[in-house]
């Protein structure tokens, strides 16, 4: 009996462990190891998305004066330095470019980006921004290893520079042919601190939400052990 | 000063009076709170029940705050739910602990009917409270599952598209049972509306009404306990169950120190982990619904997994709606099925403790088979599993008649 209760046990163990294993299967991405806590990247990020995004891509539920207040700016900076297309600073970011457009230039238009770091998560946007080559049949002259097909030009090339792919039995190698104005390092830095910013987006409460959960923890745990000691009184009698 | 006292409390009683007259209130408190009296040997796995109501109250609550700011229109659903998340003050908080609140719903009623297996607490005199709880448990899943949809994401749209079409698999009326619960011929902003109706007043109403059935039922006949033992069979000269302590202060205080803990784990999820790793909160619901995109895997909310398993373990798409609902319906059945002369698991023989091992093995593989896609080993696996958990039902008549039992003692341990 106790071995039948075992194999059940280890097929058990066996199925969890496969969910690992399907998840490993998917297009294995780079860790984007950025850090929310780190305000002066989220800045620099934010600079990053209006200057390299906001033209084709809307975050249209993040409002300008939430990000002045959660990112240490002043409503002066906000609009000297991040609104290029709003004039109050209770907007929302929205672009510039017509849907319709934007539709008939890329076959779609751009996606919006508010939850686009929780939808996909910012390993998978941190990959995808660096995994643009050279593909001269596609229309804008690259494609990704990431998200093949994709209509997105590589915005990020004058910085980046070029790469191209020596696949290699069906596997993506990307090499850097041409180096743009930064280094791969600076590069890296570059979308880390973009992808901290998109990830805020997702999320503006996220940091604010941490804090309060300790306090309610503490909260509740002085309230438990305040309850732990009522019903002890309270049960000494039964026997 | 003495005077003034005494004074104060014939003032209350007197209004006291004058309310018992018109409103059994004392004699109501008396009979369900103070004294209305329970084992005094429950242990954890009595504090489901008190939990779940915790969860009730949660979410009654936040819902009617989130209803002041949702709108329900295909238009403007998934906006408004981010105008909750960004913009309403304290809206955040509100709808994770309306999301948090909805797994864990299932989860504090999953141990609870548990703990209804473990100590049989369906057994003779609970059939009814049983029977009634199971009500409750289906009108909760159609209550989760219309409130999925609201969001308006990916996968509240997918999900539901796979979910209602299963009852197209009926035959004759099918198709036109789909097109009544859609109110189209796909899901849409007129299914949205309907959904939300049914999730914010229909459901709740037939909800609230079936768990104050189900309490007035238990209290009837009076708690189960981990012996299974009628505690009303031993009574002292007052009347009063030897075994049993008042509900009011005892029970209460304890099920106050179970409450805090489980509001410490709720809140823990609230604050650092409300999408759960993508199980409580899944990725694809962060994209607005797209009916001419369907996401690569359309998986239900877990709680909905094992069922889900099991509707794609059958090959046949009716044959696969039959088992799901079977599985649903069957542990209905548990106190006619049950056929052992004790209650408890504590003095049941060895076929039984194996049955229930094996049961709930099934119950969470299945489960997790419901998040895998269905190919492969997993069909395989997810048909063995099912052919237990339904085993478990339709062979208890035969295993718990002939499984040896042990002498109940008198009174509770």
């Amino acid at each position: 009996m106790k071995n039948i209760i075992k194999k059940l046990l280890i097929s058990v163990a066996a199925l969890i462990f496969s969910i690992n294993v399907f998840a490993a299967t998917e297009q294995s991405l780079l860790v984007a190891n950025n850090n929310p806590h780190d305000v002066e990247s989220l800045q620099r990020g934010a600079r990053n998305f209006m200057n390299y995004c906001s033209g084709c891509h809307s975050a249209e539920y993040v409002r300008y004066e939430v990000i002045a207040s959660d990112l240490g700016l002043s409503d002066q900076q906000v609009k000297e330095y991040l609104m290029f297309n709003a004039q109050q600073t209770f907007e929302t970011i929205n672009t510039s470019m017509l849907e319709v457009d934007a539709a008939g230039w890329f076959g779609q238009a751009p996606p919006d980006l508010s939850l686009m770091a929780r939808a996909k998560g910012t390993d998978y946007i941190y990959t995808f921004l660096k995994s643009f080559y050279i593909d001269k049949s596609s229309p804008t002259g690259v494609d990704n290893v990431v998200l093949a097909g994709t209509s997105m030009p590589n915005v990020l090339w004058e910085l980046q520079g070029h790469q191209v792919n020596l696949e290699e039995d069906g596997i993506n190698h990307l090499e850097l042919e041409i180096q743009g104005k930064m280094s791969p390092e600076e590069f890296d830095f570059f979308l880390r601190d973009t992808v901290n910013f998109l990830e805020y987006m997702s999320e503006p409460i996220r940091n604010a939400r941490r804090a309060l959960g300790i306090k309610v923890l503490f909260f509740l745990a002085f309230f438990l052990s305040l309850a732990y000691f009522l019903k002890k009184e309270i049960w000494k009698d039964v026997k | 000063m003495v005077n003034k006292e005494n004074k104060q409390a014939e003032s209350s009683s007197k209004l006291l009076d004058w309310i018992d007259q018109r409103f059994p209130y004392t004699e109501t408190m008396k009979q369900h709170i103070t004294e209305y009296y329970a084992s005094k040997n429950f242990n954890i796995w009595y504090v489901f029940g008190v939990l779940a109501m915790v969860v009730l109250v949660i979410q009654l609550f936040t819902g009617i705050f989130l209803t002041m700011n949702y709108k329900p229109s295909a238009a403007d659903a998934f906006s408004s739910v981010e105008y909750i998340m960004r913009d309403v003050e304290w809206g955040w908080l509100i709808r994770y602990m309306h999301s948090t609140g909805a797994s864990f719903f299932f989860i504090v009623v999953y141990l609870h009917m548990f703990r209804a297996m473990l100590y049989g607490s369906y057994k003779k005199p609970r059939e009814l409270i049983w029977i009634i709880g199971m009500l409750i448990f289906i009108v909760l899943m159609a209550e989760a599952f219309a409130g999925y949809l609201l969001p308006w994401g990916q996968m509240s749209y997918w999900g539901a598209q796979v979910i209602i079409s299963i009852f197209g698999a009926i035959p004759f009326i099918g198709e036109a049972l789909v097109e009544i619960i859609r109110g189209d011929y796909s899901i849409s902003d007129i299914t949205l509306n309907r959904f939300f109706a049914l999730h914010v007043i229909a459901l709740p109403l037939a909800l609230v009404a079936l768990i104050f059935v189900h309490i007035v039922a238990l209290h009837e006949v009076g708690s189960n306990n981990p012996d299974g033992i009628e505690i009303k069979e031993h009574k002292d000269h007052n009347g009063i169950p030897i075994d049993g302590v008042a509900f009011h202060p005892y029970h209460t205080s304890k099920d106050l120190v179970a409450i805090i803990i489980f509001l410490m784990i709720f809140s823990f999820v609230v604050f650092f982990a409300p999408d759960m790793g993508g199980y409580f909160l899944e990725y694809a619901n962060f994209e607005k619904a797209n009916p001419t995109a369907t996401p690569e895997h359309i998986v239900p909310v877990w709680y909905f997994t094992p069922f889900y398993a099991l509707l794609r373990a059958v090959p046949d798409k009716l044959g696969g709606a039959i088992a799901m609902g079977l599985a649903v319906i069957l542990p209905l059945f548990l106190p006619w099925l049950d056929r052992a002369k004790v209650k408890s698991i504590r003095y049941r023989g060895w076929i039984y403790k194996t049955a229930l091992t094996s049961f709930v093995i099934s119950f969470v593989s299945l489960g997790v088979l419901g998040v895998l896609p269905a190919e492969g080993i997993y069909i395989s696996l997810a048909r063995f599993f099912g052919f237990i958990y339904f085993a478990f039902f339709i062979l208890m008549p035969y295993y718990s008649k002939i499984d040896k039992t042990k002498p109940v003692p008198n009174r509770v341990t």
